[in-house]
């Protein structure tokens, strides 16, 4: 099972985090400080597994980004690395060539689609259509929602 | 009104949008803190708004300053109002902040049960399911079925007991949902739950194991996540679900599902060799065919464990299987991708504990991974190294290893690798050592290591070798002698690495001392010691050096005294009294005490002395004797010799032994305290392999004392751990210090070499340098008997004595010595640490899903509190249960029946005549074990559908076999009386199970013998065929009821009635549990209740091991009108032969005139066809196999019945469970 998962940027910074297990915000501050500095002073040669604590961190770069989760020992790391292929290739089907912009102004619709395709640390969906479907179909219902709502709350409709 | 409207929404137009808060904290990066502070405030604003939408907002930013690290917890109430909101939007975003931002210890989350609830059970699928993903951070979702997910998400992040606890019913119904989506998701949410709501497991499992065959290959899979995720952690439960797994795997192609079904196989198979057989071949296939490299590792890792679990088990040839794996991975390390890499080698450290010769044809590319990059694969070929080394490569392998911790950057894997080297050199004893000359001389290499962390464990290692290698103390001691002379260079470091290597100086000078006779130069290694940078030292390490100085003192001064060099004593003790004071000094109490007590010996001595009289031979009687290895357990493990009493004199005061020795004793006794193993050498030994150590410990005078001495000399001849060694060896000091002279002429000094680092001590033979001896060992040879000095240092280095000492070593390879009779400990140890083990939450997770569900388990309807409550104690209260059973009202559909029964069995005897008979599944936990043993004992399955076929047959031919045998049995008893206790019994059993016991109890016996549609499935069977009076009502019995038990009357009399029923364990097929409920009818409590059978050949109870013959006690007392369950293990040889065993129980009846004992005999039963197991064919099949003749063995009985053999065929399969 998926412990947590991290986006940080190569200067360090948090684009996202999404904890499956129950942590203490100091806990959660702490072990994401560690693992940001472990994994930034790792040569790109190197591989992409750490053990930390009795967790199995798996973290792979893409661009400016490094994403990261954490995972049982008996966890397949393989699988893990896979897992976050299958996320950077979801977000870079919808927003059609991700940057680290488009999470940063969008964080919200990344970690959506994160929730389709992860749910409570298991893979929830392995086919990437149904994931793009199950968003879509979201993003509609939100869009029928907004332009009713939009003019009603501002007094216009 | 209008105007202000108006206003609000331009207010709201410049209301910051969470892009604008990003932009704006991307603006001011200089003074973030300040911007955000305001927003924050501006935030807070926001939130004191009616307007959800400008709420939403809020909420939104917030989430995104929550990811940049700020507390907005203050906020919890304000995320809940938007996740309240109607719209989906809003919703979500309300969500997706709880889950970001909550945990099991927000207050407000109790909040949220009733919402959640509305949000699973909304029409959008979406809201469903953002609620899904909510709970799934906590766990749950609703009708737009989105809403249920978004809940669902966000139960996934917060469930908290009480939100699993009040929502797990409502996932559950989710799990019916028509949406793939709502499944799915509710599935995923449902390991939460049982996390947090064990309670829940059971009452549930049925549904989710469902789910492996749901259609939709999303919910398969998410239902194989959740299996998986649970049988890790409590693998035991589901080996029953293999064949399920099995198929599942031989048939999907989904790789992520494979990955989780392989894996789960992996923790089964421990359990389970056969299963591992059975694996091997599907595996093997896939690990041929399978590209993906995440497949082909979980595949390798499942074989492997596979193996492991096959060769603790059965033997058998699976060369061609570790061969592939080996191979394999031979391929994954050489693999350029750094991942690989380190899989590969962590995967090969598995095969290398069961397999390591498989494991050495890859020495060349394990050992080429140390040469690599990475820290991590490094540290990883390190691993493995330990199963490289070969006596023949250790030396090559460990000169690798010392050049990079040259060449090695950070202290930590510079450690690392100094603690493997002696890991590897010391394993298994130094088993894979040879020449351990060698090994001092990298141990000594290894000290020059800076800022190592590790000097205590070379000293010990230093010390080890030289106390069980007899033959190598010259040497060491040579190179010791060296070390203390030069102890200012290694006390040149920092502070730290001082106190780190300075360990090594104890063992340097413990070994000097101890094996002073090695010394060839006594009087120059003294003088060191007492010359020490006293205040460089830690204090146990001076407290060392004062024992060992007058050990070597005792030693110089015997050879002066010999040689009448009077002058040469003189300046012997005038130095020591100098020189010792210093010592007195010493921080450490124990130093000092030894510091003060030698330095009073010695003014003693030197007043002798002046009367020109010879000590020396008191001296060095105090430190005579031998040190062996014992066991570091040994002290705590002697045993107290039956009639020895601590508390009386040994002898009487005045007759003390000889006064010189008693004086010494307390000397000695806090004397050699470097290592505690040491400590008593010399005095008699506290423990004796001889039988009369026990009259000695009565009686030790001193005559007997020398006998001992003696007998423990022999002792040490035949003992074949004791190394013997050459006559250098086994010699007392005396003889020791002659041939120490011969070597000494055979001694040459070592070419000393200029300091080349700080640490470089001249003469030291070094790693590099003892090899380059070796390497020119002719040249060498020559060089002793030139016997060159250079440049007048004193570094005088014993080369190895090639001549005299052999290659191999001897080593006393023993654990170390052990009093008699004390046993080892490892288990125990083990044992305990396991109970101690930290409370897993996994735990609360293990339990049987095999046993029928009991009537109190249920998920709690929410709109029930009341009867939730009971839910905290689970079995038990039994009374308690009937009225639940009343209150909730609203039971979920399969469970509808069985909570109606109480009600009909109430009713009178002929209505009960007419209910259709109630649901078959007799003893559930029988049927899937044995299940599992048909699956695993088909011949390793060819392909799978074959396997599934030949399933199918075996269970043909043997279901009609077992059949057979209860009918004979049942002939050997009059049918009429039989059946009569048979109904009454299986009434009673109802009554129990309906948890009314005792009101029902006394009730009228007729009526119980008229309920004969109530049988039990496994009297059934026989009532079918023997009576066949009421066929067709049976016939019409119901499919899928839920499952119930069946008890049957095991004796009743005046004060207490037995009913039981039988289950066949889970855990080994070969034991059969009786849960026995003992009701107490009578009007007087019950106490002391024992249960006892005669045990026959083939059924044995399994009683408790301290008394193997006697009575079971049972642990519980019986007041008047309650009754308990007790379950009494059997274990049955053969389980197609019926058995019938006679007991008796024994109890005090507890009356106004006192306890009255008082018994009863029964008979307890177990038929075959409580063994019999259902399988998956079909009436028609059944009947096909029926008339196709193939069968072993058929029915003697004949009836005459009017019924269409159909009817018949129906009857059997129905009362045989076999559906």
């Amino acid at each position: 099972m998926l412990q947590f998962m991290l986006l940080f940027s190569r200067q360090g910074k948090l684009r996202l985090q999404k904890w499956y297990t129950a942590y203490q915000d100091k806990m959660k501050k702490k072990i994401t400080r560690e693992l940001v500095t472990t994994i930034l002073t790792r040569k790109p040669k190197m591989c992409a597994f750490l053990e930390y604590k009795e967790l199995k961190v798996v973290y792979k770069r893409y661009a400016s980004l490094y994403f990261c989760c954490a995972v049982e020992e008996t966890d397949n790391e393989l699988m893990c690395l896979e897992v976050i292929h299958r996320y950077v290739e979801l977000l870079d089907k919808y927003f059609g060539s991700v940057c680290e912009l488009d999470i940063i102004f969008n964080f919200e619709k990344a970690y959506f689609i994160l929730d389709e395709f992860l749910l409570a640390g298991e893979i929830q969906e392995t086919s990437k259509k149904q994931v793009l479907k199950a968003i879509a179909a979201q993003d509609l219902l939100q869009e029928e929602e907004t332009p009713q709502g939009f003019f009603e709350d501002h007094g216009l409709g | 009104m209008a105007l202000r409207k108006v206003r609000n929404n331009i207010d709201r137009i410049f209301d910051k949008s969470l892009t604008d808060l990003i932009r704006g904290i991307r603006n001011n990066k200089d003074n973030e803190a300040k911007y955000i502070a305001a927003c924050i405030d501006e935030i807070k604003h926001e939130l004191r708004q009616d307007s959800t939408v400008v709420k939403t907002n809020a909420i939104e930013k917030l989430s995104y300053l929550q990811m940049m690290g700020y507390d907005i917890s203050w906020a919890s109430f304000n995320i809940i109002e938007v996740m309240a909101s109607t719209k989906y939007t809003e919703k979500r975003i309300g969500y997706l902040t709880a889950s970001q931002c909550f945990h099991d210890e927000t207050d407000v989350l109790m909040l949220t049960t009733n919402m959640m609830r509305k949000d699973l059970s909304s029409t959008n699928m979406y809201d469903a399911g953002v609620a899904l993903g909510g709970l799934a951070c906590f766990d749950l979702s609703s009708t737009n079925m989105y809403d249920a997910g978004v809940a669902l998400g966000g139960l996934a992040c917060f469930v908290t007991t009480d939100l699993a606890r009040d929502l797990a019913n409502d996932v559950v119904t989710l799990l019916s949902s028509s949406r793939p989506y709502i499944r799915k998701r509710a599935v995923l949410l449902l390991y939460k739950i049982f996390l947090k709501y064990p309670e829940s497991l059971r009452p549930t499992f049925p549904r989710l194991k469902e789910k492996l065959e749901d259609p939709d290959p999303g919910v398969q899979s998410a239902a194989v996540n959740v299996i998986c995720e649970l049988a890790r952690k409590n693998p035991k439960n589901y080996l029953s679900l293999a064949p399920v797994f099995f198929k599942l795997m031989t048939t999907s192609s989904n790789n992520w599902m494979l990955i989780k079904i392989i894996k789960l196989f992996g923790a089964l198979v421990p359990l389970e060799p056969r299963l591992g057989k059975k694996l091997l071949e599907p595996l093997t296939n896939l690990i041929n065919s399978t590209s993906a490299m995440s497949l082909l590792y979980e595949c390798i890792n499942t074989v492997i464990a596979v193996l492991i679990s096959v060769s603790a088990g059965t033997p058998g040839d699976h060369t061609a299987s570790i061969q592939l794996c080996v191979q394999k991975l031979g391929v994954l390390i050489e693999d350029s991708d750094q991942n690989l890499k380190y899989l590969g080698l962590l995967a090969m450290g598995k095969i290398l504990q069961t397999h390591p010769k498989a494991v050495q044809a890859h020495k060349d590319i394990v050992l080429a991974c140390l040469d690599d990059k990475d820290e991590s694969i490094r540290i990883r070929a390190l691993d493995l190294l330990y199963g490289m080394v070969s006596k023949k490569n250790i030396m090559e392998i460990v000169r690798k290893l010392m050049s990079h911790v040259d060449g090695a950057e950070g202290s930590n894997y510079r450690d690392e690798l100094l603690s493997r080297i002696i890991q590897i050199c010391s394993h298994n004893n130094y088993q894979y050592i040879t020449n351990f000359e060698w090994y001092v001389s990298v141990l000594v290499e290894l000290t020059k290591v800076e800022g190592t962390k590790h000097g205590a464990m070379i000293a010990e290692q230093v010390q080890d070798v030289t106390v069980r290698v007899q033959s190598i103390r010259h040497f060491a001691v040579s190179q010791m002698a060296l070390l203390i002379e030069n102890a200012h260079l290694l006390l040149a470091g920092s502070a730290q690495h001082r106190s780190n290597v300075s360990e090594v100086l104890l063992a340097a000078a413990w070994i000097c001392g101890e094996y002073s006779e090695h010394v060839q130069n006594v009087q120059s290694v003294l003088e060191s010691m007492l010359k020490a940078k006293v205040s460089m030292m830690p204090g146990h390490i001076q407290s060392t050096f004062v024992q060992n100085i007058a050990k070597l003192y005792a030693v110089q001064l015997s050879q002066s005294e010999q040689e009448d060099d009077w002058d040469a004593v003189e300046s012997l003790d005038n130095l020591m009294l100098s020189k010792l004071p210093q010592f007195e000094q010493t921080d450490n109490l124990e130093g000092q005490e030894r510091a003060c007590t030698l330095l009073e010996m010695v003014r003693e001595i030197e007043k002798l002395h002046a009367q020109r009289e010879k000590i020396a031979a008191d001296v060095t009687a105090l430190f005579e004797g031998e040190l062996n290895p014992v066991a570091a357990k040994a002290q705590r493990k002697v045993p107290l010799p039956p009639g020895l009493d601590l508390d009386t004199w040994i002898n009487e005061p005045p007759a003390e032994s000889s006064s010189s020795e008693s004086e010494e004793e307390p000397e000695r006794k806090n004397g050699p305290t470097v290592r505690s193993e040491f400590a008593g050498f010399g005095a008699p030994r506290p423990f004796g392999e001889e039988a009369e150590t026990k009259k000695k410990y009565e009686q030790p005078s001193p005559d007997e004392m020398k006998k001992m001495r003696a007998q423990r000399q022999a002792d040490i001849e035949s003992n074949p751990y004791y190394v013997k060694g050459d006559a250098k060896a086994t010699a007392k000091r005396p003889t020791k210090l002659a041939s120490r002279k011969d070597s000494d002429e055979k001694a040459v000094e070592a070419t000393p070499l200029d300091l080349q680092s700080p640490l470089e001590i001249p003469g030291v033979v070094g790693l590099n340098k003892y090899m380059e001896q070796q390497e020119s060992t002719l040249s060498w040879k020559k060089a002793k008997k030139e016997k060159r000095k250079k440049k007048g240092k004193k570094g005088r280095v014993s080369s190895s004595d090639d001549e005299d000492l052999p290659v191999v070593h001897q080593v006393n390879r023993a654990d170390g010595e052990m009093p008699e009779g004390a046993k080892s400990t490892d288990d125990e140890e083990e044992g305990t640490k396991k109970k101690n083990g930290t409370g897993d939450p996994y735990k609360a997770l293990d339990m049987d899903l095999d046993q029928p569900l009991r009537e109190d388990e249920r998920l709690p309807v929410a709109q029930h509190r009341v009867a939730s409550l009971d839910l905290g104690h689970p079995a038990g209260l039994k009374s308690k249960a009937d009225k639940k059973t009343k209150k909730s009202k609203t039971p979920k559909a399969p469970k509808a029946p069985k909570e109606e029964k109480p009600k009909k069995s109430k009713k009178s005897a002929k209505e009960v005549v007419d209910e259709p008979p109630p649901p078959p599944p007799p003893a559930p936990t029988a049927e899937p074990q044995d299940d599992m043993d048909f699956w695993l004992s088909a011949s390793s399955a060819p392909a799978p559908p074959a396997a599934a076929e030949e399933k199918v047959s075996k269970k043909k031919s043997r279901s009609p076999e077992k059949e057979k045998k209860p009918k004979k049995s049942e002939k050997h008893h009059g049918k009429e009386s039989k059946r009569k206790q048979r109904h009454s019994s299986t009434r009673s059993g109802e009554e129990l199970v309906e948890n009314a016991p005792h009101h029902l109890a006394v009730h009228d016996k007729n009526e119980y013998e008229v309920a004969s549609g109530v049988c039990t499935p496994s009297k059934q069977t026989n009532g079918a065929v023997e009576g066949s009076a009421t066929p067709k009502k049976e016939v019409s019995t119901p499919t899928n009821l839920p499952p119930m038990t069946s008890y049957h009357l095991l004796a009743e009399n005046a004060f207490v009635r037995m009913t039981y029923e039988t289950r066949v364990s889970t855990a080994d097929a070969n034991q059969v549990a009786s849960a026995v409920i003992f009701a107490n009818v009578g009007a007087n409590e019950i106490r002391q209740i024992e249960f006892n059978v005669l045990d026959s050949l083939n059924t044995k109870m399994l009683r408790d091991p301290a008394a193997p013959q006697g009575a079971l006690k049972v642990p519980f007392n019986l007041p008047q009108g309650v009754s308990n369950e007790h379950v009494f293990r059997f274990a049955v040889e053969a389980i197609n032969v019926p058995q019938k065993l006679r007991g008796t129980l024994t109890f005090l009846v507890e009356t106004e005139n006192g306890s009255v004992p008082e018994k009863i005999d029964f008979h307890l039963k177990f038929p075959c066809v409580s063994f019999t197991v259902p399988a998956t064919i079909g009436s028609d099949a059944f009947s096909e196999l029926i008339s196709s003749g193939e069968l072993e063995a058929s029915s003697s009985l004949q009836f005459a019945t009017t019924d269409s053999l159909n009817d018949v065929v129906r009857n059997l399969c129905f009362h045989g469970h076999f559906t």
